[in-house]
């Protein structure tokens, strides 16, 4: 009985699954192409008067020709596809990218929109997960209809989206830390990011290093994208700066013990030890150095740069050197660093919505939002003349990471003071030189 | 390789080996008396550090009371996962009882991800940060505490299998359940017991490392995978062998560390597969197949 | 079901495609040998890393890195087999395990040639003559045609005389031997094709996102292609199919309801096992059954 059941199944499966990309194609066939707005408000330059960047676009967030309290229902609304890890692996960045973008969307909204058009921020959860990041970047650009996307939070997951995002040629703006998803850039035209640089963070740690007359180092990375990342960053810019590595670790990013790798250290005539990983890792390596009674100076990346390596760590983090996103050490920034405004509101409304404060990875989604935001006010809603102002008129644009200028040639945008060395001193960071 | 290294990677080794030991002996209780393989046991271990966190920062409780409240919590939980997960599917095949607790598991996961912290958390350790040296090597109150603890419970698991009135009936469940059930033991009960039991020990070793590892809502997938290598050594049935393996896994990772970090779990479980292809062999050439 | 915005619906679908190639090895090495394997994830990133090594680095025609890949696959699973298909039961699963984790950390660790984590991003597309598969639309029915040859492969082994080998096998190791069957060989030769059925589907998708990284072939993944057969329902072909599109389609569909996803795709794992054991295929053709006789009962 079940055989013939399955025998009638069988060529009917086959039947349906030949048919179902052509019933897929016939049925609501406008999938893929945003109407252009003709009808609808066009947006004009003029009125919105943003020659050049500034910050007052950002935390003020107030178009200046349409000053109303809501968006004009009867413009269509504008919309940024989000794909973050909200959840599994990479949750403790994803999450607060996904709050960031919701925090935005919010502020923006309730000062008028994007000159009066509604700002629709769809987010989806990629689960730390390259293929389903793939699947649900597809379902922003062919069910959700948007216009540019933000995100995702991994390396490995903008990688992936690089074939999708150009053959649908819209524009995305990442916030993951390799230089490899913007290098090399000509076959990322359609692709930016908003993170620092791994080169400029393993410069920075080098440089001062080599103040205090260091020449030998180790390295502990976690063997994850984030940590090899690093330590390639680390291996590349040693020689500027007579620095030799005179042994390489390395650490599973879920592993809860490190004296191993740290005792092998000990026994070698590194001068100082430089970690690089995300949460709990550092903390991890940090509690261990201090277990076995290592004194050597302990760098860190600035994978580090939030509070929670400080309360996972407790006293051991008291020492531990990294550069930061000026977004951590805010006191030490001086008022007339033009992103010192930007920060102080980003910080306050952050905790006022989640009681939590905002770690940098939240920073790259509002840094990247931020200058989608901006793209559309001045052009409007289409995907070309987006990508076309990212590269080439975000200038000075003072974000949460930096300040950011890019080109044609950078796709990131970010220099060297991008990062504020910062010492943590009884539980609390301070800049140092 | 100085000795005093050396003495670290054992001892650090040990400290990890214990904590396996418990997962394992978790593994192996439940695997014997209702011949599941519990995929969610490594979530009782999260589950134990998480909880106690939740204790001690919410109600800012004394780390005793703490470690007892968990271990009752994650028992219970224990206690309804073999009620309403297991015995409704008591007629299933073995493997789709295996992806059940693989579906509880996921489940606890992202419960405690939602409700408690997506975050690695911290917790103090019992009795303070000292260490001091032993042979060279540097050996903190807490690892001493890990070692401690579980030698206590692994101890007082064996007294309870072979001095107890109910060990004996857990061992008689295991070894025939039909048989069992002829003399009057409940083996609906008894597999109740065994998931109580394995949840309690995974809770106390998650509790009771947590202060030296931090806790995280991801932590149970990697731990549940060590206790069950560790199981895997000791047949799921050879008491002391599995602790051995258990330990030796521990030891092992260490030195496979302090040779090549970067392939220190391949290195673990690489030995591991040798031991198991070279016992089977052995197993074959001694008793013929199957 | 709302069918606009075809390329989403269409790339979900080659997804399916993909994965349903590995678990139709897994369910004739599970269901039909009886041997589990939790690391076949492992055979996956082999096709995958050698397909993409061989086109990016040193620009060879995909159509020559498929097979060698296909093949190496094939070879290595045969190594592996030999001494790893003599444990038995959860040894094996041990086993199955340990070679997946060993392989991932081999993909990221032998960066100079995977790229490490960070993967290799350019692998070609596919293209016979002049005509490219470089739409979903078109990759859909490449990777259809392919799932459905091993479909037909599979179903050809199952009701030949290997088919009923290999089912002896399953319900008695020792008595297939007695009975004349070579048991180890009969492992070894399933083994080795749900490897290169693996392998194929590995090549497939990094053909298809032009990126490989190791990320998708971590223990985590080997498990859901377990879950997917096991949900399909392991005594049949057809199970591994369906298992794997009811798995992923809820991995999507679950996304509506926000921060619960994850929390509800564990219950329906829970409750699917609970009520069909046997997996979704012979649960659903029971209930109507079922059904049917409910009704010639109700004429009588």
């Amino acid at each position: 009985m079940k055989r013939v059941l399955k025998k009638a199944l069988f060529p009917g499966l086959i039947v349906l699954l030949m048919v179902f990309p052509l019933l897929a194609a016939v049925g609501c066939g406008d999938g893929g192409e945003e109407t252009t707005p003709e009808a609808t408000s066009q947006v004009t330059p003029t009125a919105t008067a943003q020659a050049t960047p500034t910050p007052t676009v950002a935390p003020t967030a107030t178009p200046t020709a349409t000053a109303q309290a809501t968006p004009t229902p009867t413009l269509e609304t504008y919309k940024i596809g989000a794909v973050f890890a909200a959840s599994g692996r990479n949750a403790p960045l994803g999450d607060p990218e996904k709050k960031t973008a919701e925090l935005l969307e919010k502020q923006i909204n309730d000062a008028g929109g994007i000159n009066g058009h509604k700002l629709d921020i769809v987010i989806y959860d990629t689960e730390s997960d390259e293929t389903k990041c793939v699947l649900l970047t597809k379902k922003l650009i062919d069910q959700d209809n948007v216009i540019a996307i933000v995100g995702p939070t991994s390396t490995g997951e903008s990688v992936a989206l690089l074939d999708t995002v150009t053959k649908a040629k819209i524009p995305l703006v990442s916030c993951a830390a390799s230089y490899k998803i913007v290098q090399p850039v000509e076959d990322r035209y359609w692709i930016f990011k908003t993170p620092q640089s791994d080169l400029l963070a393993a410069d920075q740690i080098f440089s001062y290093a080599k103040k205090q007359g260091i020449t030998k180092v180790a390295t502990i990375c976690d063997s994850a994208g984030f940590g090899k990342n690093g330590e390639e960053a680390l291996t590349m810019e040693a020689p500027k700066y007579s620095m030799s590595i005179v042994d390489k670790e390395s650490y599973g990013p879920s592993d809860t013990d490190m004296t191993t790798q740290l005792t092998k250290i000990k026994g070698t005539d590194a001068q100082a030890i430089i970690c690089w990983g995300t949460n709990p890792g550092p903390a991890v390596i940090a509690k261990n150095v201090k277990t076995l009674g290592i004194t050597l100076p302990l760098f860190n990346s600035h994978g580090i740069a939030n509070q929670e390596f400080i309360t996972l760590a407790g006293d051991a983090a008291n020492g531990v050197i990294f550069p930061a996103g000026k977004i951590i050490a805010l006191n030490a920034v001086p008022d007339t660093d033009p992103q010192k405004p930007v920060l102080q509101k980003f910080l306050t409304d952050y905790q006022a919505t989640y009681n939590s404060v905002p770690n940098t990875f939240a920073g790259h989604a509002w840094d990247a939002i931020q200058m989608v935001v901006m793209a559309m006010t001045a052009v409007g809603n289409d995907k070309a003349k987006i990508r076309d102002y990212l590269e080439n008129d975000i200038k000075s644009f003072a974000g949460t990471g930096g300040i950011f200028n890019m080109s044609p040639q950078d796709h990131n945008g970010l220099g060297p003071g991008a990062f504020l060395m910062v010492k943590i001193v009884d539980g609390k960071w301070t800049a140092i030189q | 390789m100085s000795s005093d290294q050396l003495a670290q990677y054992l001892f650090t080794g040990l400290t990890q080996g214990s904590l396996y030991a418990l997962i394992a002996l978790g593994f192996a209780i439940t695997y014997t008396v209702t011949g599941i393989i519990n995929f969610a046991q490594g979530e009782f271990v999260m589950l134990g550090g998480m909880l106690s966190y939740l204790v001690l920062d919410d109600l800012h409780l004394p780390i005793a009371v703490a470690f007892l409240i968990a271990v009752i919590a994650v028992s219970l939980v224990g206690i309804l996962l073999e009620r309403l997960a297991i015995r409704p599917a008591k007629d299933a095949p073995p493997v789709s009882l295996i992806i059940i607790t693989i579906g509880a598991a996921i489940f606890i996961r992202g419960m405690v991800q939602q409700f408690i912290s997506k975050d690695a958390v911290p917790i103090p350790p019992f009795t303070g940060n000292g260490t001091f040296s032993v042979l060279g090597a540097v050996v903190t109150y807490q690892s001493l505490w890990v070692i401690g603890i579980a030698l206590v419970s692994v101890v007082g698991f064996y007294l309870l299998l072979s001095r107890t009135m109910i060990g004996k009936a857990l061992r008689a469940c295991s070894i025939n359940k039909r048989a069992a059930s002829l003399m009057g033991i409940d083996a609906r009960n008894m597999s109740t017991l065994s998931f109580l039991i394995s949840a309690a020990l995974g809770a106390i070793g998650g509790i009771v490392i947590a202060p030296l590892a931090f806790t995280q809502a991801t932590i149970g997938v990697a731990l549940g995978l060590k206790g069950f290598v560790a199981a895997a050594i000791g047949g799921f049935v050879n008491l002391p062998l599995i602790v051995a393996g258990a330990l030796g896994l521990g030891i092992v990772e260490q030195l496979g560390g302090a040779t090549l970090s970067a392939y220190k779990d391949a290195i673990a479980i690489g030995a591991l597969l040798l031991v198991l292809i070279i016992r089977a062999r052995w197993l074959q050439t001694a008793a013929g197949s199957e | 079901m709302p069918f606009s915005g075809d390329a989403y619906y269409t790339a979900i679908f080659i997804i399916i495609a993909i994965h349903s190639m590995l678990v139709i090895g897994l369910c004739l090495l599970m269901g039909y040998t009886g041997q589990v394997s939790l690391g076949h994830a492992a055979f996956y990133g082999m096709g995958a890393f050698i397909s993409a090594i061989l086109t990016v680095t040193y620009n060879w025609s995909p159509w020559l890195a498929m097979p060698l890949a296909a093949l190496s696959t094939g070879v290595i699973a045969y190594l592996i087999g030999l001494p790893l298909l003599r444990l038995r039961g959860n040894y094996l699963a041990m086993g199955t395990l340990g070679m997946g984790i060993i392989f991932f950390i081999l993909f990221n660790e032998l960066d100079q040639y995977t790229g490490g984590p960070s993967g290799l991003p350019g692998v070609p597309g596919l293209s016979v003559g002049g005509f490219s598969f470089d739409t979903d639309f078109r990759y859909y029915y490449l990777v259809w045609s392919v799932c459905a040859v091993m479909l037909l492969v599979s179903w050809n082994i199952i009701r030949s005389r290997t088919g009923r080998a290999l089912r002896a096998i399953h319900g008695s190791e020792a008595a297939s031997e007695a009975v004349g069957i070579d048991v180890p060989q009969f492992k070894i030769k399933v083994f080795v094709l749900s490897a290169i059925f693996a392998s194929i589907a590995g090549s497939l998708y990094v053909h298809y996102l032009s990126y490989v990284s190791p990320n998708p072939f971590e223990f985590m993944f080997s498990i859901r292609l377990v879950v997917m057969a096991v949900i399909g329902g392991l005594a049949n072909i057809w199970g591994a199919v369906f298992g794997t599109g009811a798995v992923t389609m809820m991995d999507q569909h679950l996304g509506t309801f926000g921060e619960l996803d994850v929390i509800l795709f564990g219950l329906i794992l829970v409750l699917v096992m609970i009520f069909m054991p046997r997996g979704l295929v012979p649960g659903i053709v029971g209930l109507w059954e079922k059904w049917k006789n409910r009704r010639t009962k109700a004429k009588a």
